[in-house]
């Protein structure tokens, strides 16, 4: 048989196919066993967070009225269910929860994860314009470091890099509303500024007063997720530069820019997402600490403010709610790795 | 070139120290910014053992205290004219200054505490763990990859939020954050040590099996995790500044670095930098002077730099 261009071009596209079908095998494989330890990893944290946090000290002190008698007490012990032993409550807890029902806040009444989840998109909104920003900014210093390790600028850049990594982020925040909102005054120091209703979604990226309120917090999260970038990015561009591909490439007569920009680009892409994907989650918990700096009104603020008012339904359910979250990312990242990067093999892997 | 040329390099090279401990010294101090590093580092320890003896003023005495010097800029003089504010005073009238080292006390204490105790627990468990294998190593790795899968601040928050405040509490919180990163470090060099022939020895001799991981394994571990231990401690110092400055931390009676940044954070929108502003110098003194050395230690102390 002769090997025609449309001849080579079924047999490739067949092999393709097969080799596609026995990849989604394994990463379908993957979800559904990674699921499974989800479900154990979230019954394990959820009796830890629950016995732990139910454990400690009295909620009815802080329910009941300091003037109110024994009996009194007792009836809203009994009203809340916390008269029952640890385990019933446990189970009554979690028989709820899987209902979506998570208690209501001690303090406004509330269902708990509706109030969080209220809080939800202030949050989503600054660790994803952070994490956009980092990438941005640590993945062409990242390549220019690594290209020239041993010039002034490459130096210059990873020094600021230990910078960002080891300088207290909150500390940083404090000095930019120092210098762009108190001395300079060109940013507001705290808060979401104007806000638009998309459905039930409040958003900031879509006014100018919401960008302004945005960016010192955006910019602070950035100054540390910034530094692991380049760090990662250095190391990959370093580890591919000496690959045949690089040097077949510019064998072939492509222009630099060509050869960063797409073949080396690629390639140093898959520890890029990788590290980007989890320093995500990373944020997202981090959150809180951004979010009380700058009373950026998100589900950190909220945590904080709970733990302080020890509103107990609300910490639990923050703390089931973002515990699923990393582990669900932890898996999204571990497939779009497999998907970008064929060498990974997922059966090999526990 | 005449022989001398040729003979002098040949006597320096054969001059060069020997003794391992030697040979680290004149490593290390070949950096210059390990050696500024450790300059920081030197200072802040100095400056957090001895303060009360440096401090112009005990920030904790009420009675030093008089509420007419509160929020009194760098370099002012008190109102009785007994002593210079050199970075001013706080919302207390305290003397910045004296405030940040006795901050700087509690912030080395604690992170020093903390790290110590992660250290002993993680390398344990990292060591038992490689040298027994199979099902018990499994787990306990599985347990630290759990762990290691969520964010530190996270896993201390849960805790303070559980425990509550206090500076022990904090110290607990820090090493259960911390002990996973030793456990992993000893696991992977252990690992490596464990099939070498004095290891094999050392069984061969019937030792008991603490024996033989504490006094063979152990010190043969050692560099990597000392490695951890600096980058931690630097670790350490910024998580309890974050969390008592989220206020979960230490109490107001012992304010660390984290404590004092946070009091400022009220005066600083007024204008009012410096009660914020110096805390957060001091503390990112002390951090990057421990990251310089630690960074230039993982160098010197890795076996495939060696030459």
């Amino acid at each position: 048989m002769r090997a025609t261009p449309a001849r080579i071009a079924e047999y490739r596209s067949a092999r393709r196919a097969r080799l596609l079908s026995t990849r989604v095998n394994a990463v379908l494989a993957t979800i559904i066993r990674r699921l499974l330890q989800t479900v154990v990893v979230m019954l394990v944290m959820s009796a830890l967070v629950f016995v732990g946090i139910y454990l400690v000290g009295d909620p009815i002190s802080m329910l009941a009225s300091p003037e109110a008698t024994e009996a009194q007490r007792d009836a809203i012990r009994a009203s809340l269910g916390l008269d029952l032993p640890l385990w019933r409550q446990y189970l009554v807890f979690m028989g709820q929860a899987v209902q979506g029902d998570f208690g209501n806040s001690f303090l406004t009444g509330e269902p708990a994860m509706r109030l969080i989840l209220q809080r939800a998109p202030a949050t989503l909104e600054l660790a994803i314009t952070a994490m956009l920003l980092s990438v941005l900014i640590g993945v062409p210093l990242g390549i220019r470091a690594g290209l020239k390790p041993q010039a002034v600028s490459s130096r210059a850049i990873m020094t600021g890099s230990v910078l960002g990594f080891s300088l207290p982020n909150f500390w940083v925040g404090l000095m930019l509303i120092m210098v762009f909102a108190v001395t300079l005054g060109w940013v507001p120091a705290s808060g979401r500024g104007q806000t638009v209703a998309i459905g039930s979604l409040n958003l900031s990226i879509f006014t100018v007063s919401g960008w302004l309120s945005l960016a010192l917090p955006a910019i602070t999260i950035a100054m540390a997720k910034c530094a692991t970038i380049i760090r990662v990015t250095r190391a990959a561009t370093r580890e591919s530069l000496p690959m045949d591909y690089i040097k077949f490439a510019r064998a072939k007569g492509l222009s630099e820019r060509r050869v960063l920009g797409v073949h080396l680009l690629k390639n140093i892409l898959i520890p890029i997402v990788t590290v980007a994907g989890l320093e995500f989650g990373q944020v997202v918990a981090f959150a809180v600490v951004t979010e009380t700096v700058f009373s950026w009104p998100g589900m950190g603020k909220l945590l904080i403010d709970s733990i302080i008012n020890l509103d107990r339904p609300v910490v639990v359910a923050y703390l089931l709610l973002i515990v699923f979250f990393l582990v669900m990312l932890n898996l999204v990242v571990d497939i779009i790795y497999t998907v970008l990067d064929p060498r990974v093999r997922l059966e090999g892997r526990r | 070139m005449s022989q001398a040329d040729i003979v002098k390099p040949a006597i320096a090279a054969a001059r060069k120290p020997e003794g391992p401990w030697r040979r680290f010294f004149v490593d290390f101090f070949a950096s210059k910014l390990a050696v500024v590093g450790l300059i920081l580092l030197t200072v802040t320890v100095v400056a957090a053992v001895f303060a009360p003896w440096i401090a112009p003023q005990n920030p904790f005495d009420i009675g030093n205290l008089d509420i007419m010097d509160s929020k009194l800029p760098p370099g002012s003089e008190s109102g009785d004219g007994t002593m210079r504010y050199l970075l001013g005073t706080d919302g207390q009238a305290r003397d910045l200054f004296s405030a940040i080292l006795y901050g700087l006390r509690t912030s080395l204490m604690v992170a020093g505490i903390s790290v110590f105790f992660a250290f002993a627990i993680g390398a344990t468990v990292g060591l038992i763990a490689a040298y027994f294998g199979g099902k018990l190593d499994a787990l306990l790795m599985r347990i630290v990859d759990i762990q290691l899968s969520f964010p530190a601040i996270l896993v201390a928050l849960m805790l303070l939020a559980i425990l509550g405040k206090g500076v022990d509490k904090v110290i607990i919180a820090l090493i259960v954050v911390q002990w996973a990163y030793f456990a992993r470090a000893a696991r992977g060099a252990a690992l490596v040590e464990r099939n070498k022939e004095y290891v094999e020895a050392a069984r061969c001799m019937s030792l008991s099996w603490w024996r033989v991981l504490w006094r063979h394994l152990l010190p043969n571990c050692m560099p990597p995790l000392i490695v951890i231990a600096t980058i931690d401690l630097a670790h350490a110092i910024a998580l309890e500044a974050t969390l008592s400055f989220l206020g979960v931390g230490v109490p107001v009676t012992e304010p660390s670095l984290g404590m004092l940044i946070s009091n400022g954070f009220e005066f600083l929108l007024s204008g009012r930098y410096w009660i914020s502003f110096f805390p957060g110098i001091a503390l990112a003194i002390a951090i990057i002077g421990i990251n310089l050395v630690g960074d230039h230690l993982r160098d010197v102390l890795n076996p495939r730099n060696a030459n």
